[in-house]
């Protein structure tokens, strides 16, 4: 099922840095050896004997499994203008990942095995792993169900109706129950869509004052509650909440994984790093769904990104092109970009500012995100997985410039922002695919 | 912040206390029946995405009055129906000539998109639910009209306040003022987060307190079509929150009543308190044409 990029077969030796392998509980310096696309070996400094093909310089740097972002909308099929596959893993090298799980939004939507096989095929360019999530019902309609087997076996690493949120509770607990049987993960975009028609950000003093109308936090945090009580009626189902944002939907969310139920969440970048107050006087890089939330959504978010109960970080990089933003905000489409300021904001944010330590923000990056949708052999560098290696250096300041991204689009609203922690060097398959000039 | 152009009148937000108060002894030497041709040869567009009667037709004779040549731009009629979007109607208008751009929009902060790409100034002549700053200020110089200062009044806002521009404008320009302010309305049209919107406001749910020895009485309209769509009941709506003769004189002896139009009586008031003495809402309308006098030769640099 997964996609095997080794084209090489070469050696690569990267050596003298400070290995951070949350998954093997590893953090300490060791040098690392590829070879044929795959994990050769792990040892301390100087201990790997014999030559390789090429070397790396890792001093000073960090050495992390490649990272893995769980939500990116790559745009492709139908929305090339905005983003393409090519286009949209570049971005992700630069940002460090060396895998991303493309959303079923596109045009047509991606609910068939053939649309499936279509993102994977060579032509597409992708520069990191692809790594598809299907439609979970038919045109992402919320009615029919897809059929979950033939998209599995296509390639489809989870289910989602990502963007239209699955409503109606017996479709939701058809979709938990067959995913369940073939150990399909059904990640939700968790809002009650019936209670924020024509709601542009969040609901509080800021959207009052804009003379905006606001999503309640209770739109996200019914729906995942919902979906917690559906995921524990059978055994095995697994849901995965995407891009949570309240701190009412954690107490589902921590309630479910009390209960043993499988249920994982993600947190973007942009939620853990601003609150609902950023939108200023209708900057439309700062309108995305769910919306920036209060201070004490983001206050909660923070928490449960240090005490463990978020499992990944994920981007929710959601390209547009500058002529769709730039409109009324109340008409520009939700979404930002995010993979290339991800790490920054998160060394930034969660290190510097918030003190959680190294090993947890790798764990969310690499580990986390694996087991979120079982990437078998991915999010740890342990000897014999594939030889995805992301080099970053904890401490370099640098100003992120949204022109020189390599995203197609440029809607982001970190533009300018000085950031701590960049990525150096970004490693698929024992391959370089990207390094920082 | 937005960088617009001098001139521009984005919100009462942003506006200083001292810009206010210029603004408004600039209108009170304004006179549409002395014409002064401070803006001749200035072209003045009117963008109008929305119906208008009283704002629309005050700016252009303000504009008229001060010699400015005056275009209006409808969202029927226009490219705007063949899909051209907000920015490019601006470029195209600001290519044509246009000096200044009024416009008025369905969408909060469109004009602030507008001025953020055009370097001509921008005035807002109602956005969405945002505000309505030139309703706020031609409500302050009614006001000063009848009252000395603005200084601790107490002035009660009554209705859809949720919906509504002009309270948004209103309170903002208020409280700079230090006016005590008391919005009154069901929880569905003025939620418990309008308290954050500047400081010195109150709210009630309760008519008589907020009338109760109050100077200035502001209503607002209500639409049958919210009040349906929110499922309150026309006739509990008016059995609370109508304004009557009764009620109006828990209010001090002298206090004004003020309603930015259309009226509907019989729902937010009834015809006896639209039509009495206290009534300044044909005031109001009047001095709409001086205030916007004020912001236009304010927007095109000729405000001596």
């Amino acid at each position: 099922m997964a996609q095997d990029k080794s084209k090489s077969s070469g050696s690569l030796l990267i050596k003298g840095g400070r290995l951070i392998d949350p998954a093997a509980r590893i953090d300490a310096p060791m040098d690392v050896l590829v070879r044929g696309g795959r994990v050769a070996e792990i040892a301390p400094p100087r201990k790997i004997r014999g030559g390789a093909d090429k070397k790396f310089d890792a001093r000073d740097l960090i050495v992390a499994p490649g990272f893995i972002d769980l939500h990116v909308h790559l745009r492709e099929p139908g929305q090339g203008h905005k983003e393409t596959i090519a286009t949209g893993t570049a971005a992700a090298a630069a940002g460090g990942f060396t895998s991303v799980c493309c959303m079923p939004n596109t045009s047509p939507v991606v609910d068939s095995p053939e649309w499936v096989a279509w993102l994977r095929q060579p032509e597409r360019g992708a520069l990191v792993n692809l790594f598809p999530i299907a439609a979970a019902t038919r045109s992402s309609k919320g009615v029919v169900l897809s059929d979950f087997g033939a998209l599995q076996r296509a390639g489809a690493v989870a289910i989602t109706d990502d963007g239209k949120p699955i409503l109606n509770d017996d479709v939701m607990r058809d979709a938990l129950r067959h995913g369940a049987e073939i150990n399909l993960t059904v990640v939700q975009h968790a809002e009650d869509t019936r209670a924020t028609e024509g709601c542009s950000m969040n609901d509080g003093p800021t959207a009052f004052r804009l003379g905006l109308r606001g999503m309640k936090a209770s739109a996200e945090a019914s729906i995942v509650d919902r979906d917690v009580q559906l995921a524990q009626q059978f055994p095995g189902a697994r849901l995965h909440v995407a891009h949570l944002s309240t701190a009412d939907a954690l107490k589902s969310v921590r309630r479910g994984k009390r209960s043993k139920a499988r249920v994982t969440c993600e947190v973007t970048p942009h939620h853990f790093t601003l609150t609902d107050e950023a939108v200023g006087e209708y900057d439309s890089n700062f309108k995305m769904n769910p919306p920036l939330r209060s201070a004490s959504d983001h206050e909660a978010i923070l928490v449960a990104l240090a005490d463990g109960t978020v499992d990944a970080i994920a981007t929710d990089h959601a390209p547009h092109a500058l002529h769709e933003k730039q409109v009324e905000f109340e008409r520009a489409p939700f979404g930002i970009t995010g993979l290339e300021t991800a790490l920054g904001l998160a060394i930034t944010r969660l290190h510097r500012q918030q003190k959680i330590p190294l090993i947890r923000i790798v764990e969310l990056f690499t580990s986390g995100p694996a087991r979120v949708f079982d990437l078998r052999g991915r999010g740890s560098l342990a000897r014999g997985n594939f030889a995805d290696v992301t080099i970053f250096d904890p401490r370099k300041r640098w100003t992120f410039e949204a022109a020189k991204s390599r995203s197609k689009s440029k809607n982001t609203p970190f533009d300018g922002w000085q950031l701590t922690g960049k990525v150096l060097a970004t490693i698929v398959s024992g391959e370089v695919v990207y390094r920082s000039e | 912040m937005i960088r617009a152009a001098r001139g521009s009148l984005l919100s009462i937000e942003h506006l200083q206390a001292p810009e206010i108060l210029a603004l408004l002894k600039l209108a009170r030497r304004m006179n549409p029946l002395k014409p002064r041709p401070l803006l001749r040869g200035k072209r003045v567009v009117l963008l109008f995405y929305e119906p208008s009667t009283r704002t629309r037709a005050s700016f252009e004779i303000a504009a008229k009055s001060l010699g400015a040549i005056t275009t209006l731009v409808q969202s029927s009629g226009s490219s705007i129906e063949k899909g051209e979007s907000l920015l490019d109607t601006g470029y195209t208008l600001r290519a044509i000539g246009a000096d200044a751009i009024v416009v008025r929009h369905p969408l909060a902060g469109a004009p602030h998109l507008l001025a953020a790409h055009l370097d001509i100034p921008v005035i807002n002549a109602g956005d969405g639910m945002h505000e309505h700053p030139s309703q706020a200020l031609l409500d302050a110089c009614t006001i000063l009209r009848h009252k000395k200062t603005l200084k601790g009044l107490q002035v009660a806002i009554i209705g859809d306040i949720y919906h509504s521009r002009v309270a948004r404008s209103a309170v903002h320009l208020l409280s700079k003022f230090g006016v005590k302010i008391i919005l009154c309305g069901p929880p569905e049209l003025l939620p418990d987060v309008a308290s954050t919107l500047a400081s010195g406001v109150r709210l009630t749910r309760h008519l008589e307190e907020a009338v109760r020895g109050t100077d200035v009485i502001m209503l607002l309209r209500v639409q049958k079509e919210r009040l349906a769509g929110l499922k309150i009941r026309i006739r509990d709506y008016i059995a609370r929150y109508q304004m009557t003769l009764a009620r109006l004189k828990l209010a001090k002896r002298d206090a004004i009543v003020m309603h930015p139009g259309p009226i509907i009586r019989g729902l937010e008031l009834t015809g006896e308190v639209a039509d009495c003495p206290q009534s300044k809402i044909v005031d109001e309308v009047r001095n709409g044409v001086p205030t916007r006098m004020a912001i236009l030769a304010r927007a095109l640099g000729k405000a001596r």
